[in-house]
């Protein structure tokens, strides 16, 4: 971890259906610039999209953090949704495929997780939420 | 207000999504396509995704309510020409589809939606007489 990089950082905010797609393509261009192949852009991009509306529907906004890193050769990209919503009371459960708390699928957070090399969720009732996420080339 | 056209050819309706949709514009496709069905009468409709990057899990379940949807209106829907990535990732997510055709082009889903609408439609056969299989 030592040796870990950070070659870019860009913050955006996500107050809008509009600022979804804005963080989206922002994920694309750092991801495409980092060297990953298609399919996993395209994986990052997915999960980004599901954590970026969730920060919007469920954390009534929120921020979202993209770096560009480089560990020793190997060049990823890393994604930090934060929100200052009411946090999720029972992590386990929002985890399971189908469950959902609105009118989604419920396939955001284990969808994301899926998608992704690295994951990890922390969340505080009444503080608010912050996943973080990375996929490398 | 920003809009995805739907064009009418014949008894199908037509659809081209060419950008990164936010979700209110798929909302509103979702409805206007309901209504054009209900409208025209359509028989089937063709949604053409080849310029998509992704389909998240928010479009997902738009293709699925709008293939329900359509099947209620007594209409067929066919999505054409989801990229590789799009549909590796798609299933990864966890989304199949179910009960949503597809068909990998849309020279393939109007062939798709011209079969199931049966009969009116199907492209004229050929005089027959002379080139008959024989067995």
């Amino acid at each position: 971890m030592a040796t870990m990089i950070v070659r870019s950082t860009e913050t955006l905010p996500i107050r809008a259906e509009a600022d979804v797609v804005m963080v989206r393509q922002k994920a694309r261009a750092v991801a495409t610039e980092a060297g990953l192949g298609l399919v996993d852009v395209t994986k990052l991009v997915t999960a980004t999209s599901e954590l970026a509306r969730n920060a919007l529907i469920y954390g009534g906004g929120g921020t979202a953090l993209i770096e560009s890193l480089q560990d020793g050769i190997r060049k990823g990209v890393r994604l930090t949704f934060e929100d200052q919503g009411p946090g999720i009371p029972d992590i386990e459960k929002a985890m399971t495929d189908g469950y959902t708390s609105g009118s989604g699928m419920g396939l955001g957070l284990s969808g994301a997780k899926r998608l992704s090399n690295d994951f990890s969720i922390h969340s505080v009732v009444g503080q608010g939420t912050r996943v973080m996420i990375a996929r490398w080339k | 207000m920003e809009r995805i056209p739907i064009l009418r050819m014949g008894d199908f309706l037509l659809v081209t999504i060419q950008v990164d949709m936010h979700d209110r514009l798929a909302m509103t496709l979702q409805d206007d396509l309901t209504t054009r069905i209900s409208k025209t009468g359509a028989t089937g409709v063709l949604i053409d995704i080849s310029a998509l990057e992704i389909v998240d899990s928010f479009i997902g379940r738009m293709i699925s309510n709008i293939s329900a949807m359509s099947r209620v209106l007594d209409a067929q829907t066919v999505i054409v020409g989801m990229q590789p990535a799009v549909a590796i990732t798609l299933v990864e997510l966890g989304l199949t589809l179910p009960g949503v055709k597809t068909a990998l082009d849309v020279e393939k889903g109007m062939q798709m939606l011209r079969v199931i609408g049966g009969g009116s439609v199907v492209p004229p056969e050929s005089d027959g007489d002379d080139d008959r299989q024989e067995y």
